[in-house]
């Protein structure tokens, strides 16, 4: 199979708007389609998923070959085992705790969190400097998005005595 | 003239205390952010919308544009200092700038960069105020088809003149319009791709997914190699330029500026564009063209004016048509929606304190870049030396507070999460994230001119090309498809954007 394959970057390509335009055809398959004189709201993203399909296509044959490959490009590899898989999620899991946190515990925690599980992505991580991250970005947060700007949000959610 | 009377009009809403107070905070933030390493215009502006909101649409839109000729400026400074360009458009100033620092003369090069932005920007705008309107004029009288094809050429123009894979743009661009379509239906109320939640009735908020893609995604991808930058930054000093270094930047400043007015209107990488190709005119006339590389204040004062420029005249597509030409545009566009305003030819003629202000005030915002960075120029250098590992979690909790301020909404929220990862996992595969957002902002619209221009046709779909201008439009975005997919032009144009 892999010999075949010319450029994993183009066939990963490929293959991910295949599945996307699969995905947006199979969501507006259950929307009203219309005719073309009054189109209904499935009738553009079907002709939109249709296309994304048709150019997800293209991406993905001009990465294949029908000539068995030598060598491989370095540039074209994926690499898979070298993408930071741990700042990804931490990060990730820094927004997503967040927007968890935001309701029941309040902006200070919800953002004390978010800062510190980012600090921990990086290599260089260390307490002192992460805890002071932390305390300085909620001060700041406090100053400008709910004494400046005014925003609707407790500095202490309901779940810890705020209200 | 009636051209004296709008900018009068212009500076009549420009300098008022409140507006000139903005103006000043945009351009100091945004020259703040934007010297930061890792940060671009795009993330120091999706980063610093939510601020605007709270504000009269004049005041947020002048802030705005003050924040991105800030980071904008921002960005040469840290290409001529450390060699690390803010943006791909200051790539260019980063070959001799940073050279000239190296030779102890980066005061000269930060100050030929001012003015040279300077002079470009005050240049640039007045264009834009000549030009603008009579082309909103002519946008008025656009139907529904034309609009269509506008849109369409906007897009595939912005494609073909990006670098990288043009099918791998196409499609992005696709599912840019894809995602811009969630939400409820304008005609029936239908909600499409909301997966059945209520918080998604609104569609994908375009803040979260800008942030997304270009804040959270940016950050993963700077700590991918995080090596140990040791920056080495010297003192700047020498901030006036000798005689003869002023006679050296007229010449490349005026072609600059020239240039990147021109290219600046085109869809795409109008910046990079001209950037690119005010430094290769340079070196191709230039008497010494070994001394490019080596630090040639040539090759700084030519691409910084046309970067500038072309700036500038980007915002000409975007406050006539209401078409974004890159993403900075696309951010605007979004502000503009959320302010109220519906972006189009209809701007200048019915609000047109709020058009001639924004004008008006970029002229100031130039000045203020001008007068405020070379003085400061310390409090920068300094900044440039924060490391990357204390600085990437405050952008991450702001990126968070911001987003959630937008709706008070914690979907928003979870939404920048999702377009974090997809936006990381978009750049890994080569796939330009930019013609995304393009699409995103453009696809409603896209779909409301499709849908008109078909009620009135009576569903034929020839009107697009019975109606000579869509038909030229449609022609021309067609051809220029044509052009770039050719085999030999596609060679010489990867050698181009390899340079």
């Amino acid at each position: 199979m892999t010999r075949f394959v010319k450029n994993p970057k183009e066939v990963a390509s490929g293959l991910l708007i295949v599945f996307l335009a699969a995905f947006f055809a199979w969501q507006a398959m259950g929307l009203p389609m219309g005719r073309a004189i009054r189109m209904g709201p499935g009738y553009f993203p079907m002709i939109l998923a249709g296309l994304l399909g048709l150019l997800g296509l293209i991406v993905l044959l001009t990465g294949l070959t029908l000539h068995p490959v030598k060598e491989e490009n370095e540039a074209q590899k994926i690499g898979f085992r070298r993408w930071p898989w741990v700042p990804l999620g931490l990060v990730t899991l820094a927004v997503v705790v967040f927007g968890l946190g935001i309701r029941p515990l309040g902006l200070g925690p919800s953002m004390g969190l978010a800062v510190f599980l980012s600090t921990l992505a990086s290599r260089r991580f260390k307490l002192t400097t992460a805890l002071a991250s932390s305390f300085i970005m909620v001060a700041f947060s406090w100053a400008v998005f709910i004494k400046g700007l005014g925003l609707p949000l407790p500095m202490l959610g309901p779940w810890l005595g705020g209200y | 003239m009636e051209i004296f009377d709008n900018l009068a009009l212009g500076f009549s809403v420009a300098i008022t205390f409140q507006n000139i107070f903005y103006c000043f905070i945009g351009v100091l933030l945004g020259t703040l952010i934007g010297v930061l390493p890792g940060l671009g215009p795009v993330p120091t502006i999706a980063m610093l919308l939510p601020i605007t909101f709270g504000l009269p649409p004049v005041s947020a839109l002048i802030m705005l544009s003050g924040i991105y000729y800030g980071a904008q400026y921002g960005g040469s400074t840290t290409a001529i200092l450390i060699n690390l360009p803010g943006e791909s458009s200051s790539v260019v100033t980063a070959i001799d700038g940073y050279q000239m620092a190296r030779q102890g003369r980066a005061g000269a090069a930060l100050a030929t960069a001012a003015i040279g932005s300077f002079f470009a920007g005050s240049v640039a705008t007045f264009l834009l105020a000549v030009f603008a309107p009579p082309l909103a004029d002519l946008a008025l009288k656009f139907g529904p088809p034309e609009y269509f094809a506008l849109m369409v050429l906007g897009l595939v123009a912005s494609v073909a003149l990006a670098s990288g894979s043009v099918v791998k743009a196409l499609a992005m661009v696709v599912l840019g319009i894809l995602l811009g379509l969630s939400g409820q239906d304008v005609y029936t109320g239908t909600p499409r791709f909301t997966f059945d939640m209520l918080e998604l009735a609104d569609g994908i908020e375009f803040v979260a997914l800008a942030m997304g893609v270009f804040g959270i995604g940016e950050i993963v991808r700077n700590l991918e190699d995080e090596h140990t930058r040791t920056v080495m930054v010297q003192k700047v000093k020498g901030l006036l330029l000798s005689k003869d270094d002023i006679k050296r930047i007229i010449g490349p400043i005026l072609r600059g500026t020239f240039l990147g007015s021109f290219l600046g209107i085109l869809p795409g990488g109008g910046a990079i564009l001209s950037s690119f190709a005010a430094y290769s005119i340079e070196k191709k006339i230039s008497r010494h063209p070994e001394k490019f590389g080596k630090g040639a204040i040539e090759g700084v004062a030519g691409p910084e004016a046309a970067n500038n420029a072309g700036a500038q005249t980007s915002f000409i597509p975007m406050l006539t048509l209401g078409i974004p030409s890159n993403p900075v545009m696309a951010l605007m566009i979004g502000a503009l929606i959320i302010q109220g305003i519906v972006p189009g030819p209809n701007v200048v003629n019915e609000q047109p304190s709020l058009f001639w202000g924004i004008i008006a005030s970029m002229w100031i915002g130039n000045l203020m870049l001008v007068v405020l960075n070379l003085p400061l120029i310390g409090i920068w250098v300094r900044l440039l030396t924060v490391p990357y590992h204390i600085l990437f979690p405050l952008i991450v909790g702001f990126c968070c507070i911001g987003v959630y301020s937008v709706n008070n909404n914690a979907i928003d929220v979870f939404t920048m999460a999702v377009f974090g990862v997809v936006g990381y996992v978009l750049v890994k595969l080569d796939c330009e994230p930019a013609p995304l957002l393009l699409g995103f902002i453009i696809g409603p619209m896209l779909e409301e001119y499709l849908r008109r221009a078909m009620l009135i046709s009576r569903g034929d779909p020839t009107v697009f090309f019975t109606r000579p201008i869509s038909a030229t439009m449609l022609g021309l975005a067609i051809l220029a498809l044509v052009v770039v997919l050719l085999p030999s032009v596609r060679k010489k144009r990867e050698e181009a954007f390899q340079e």
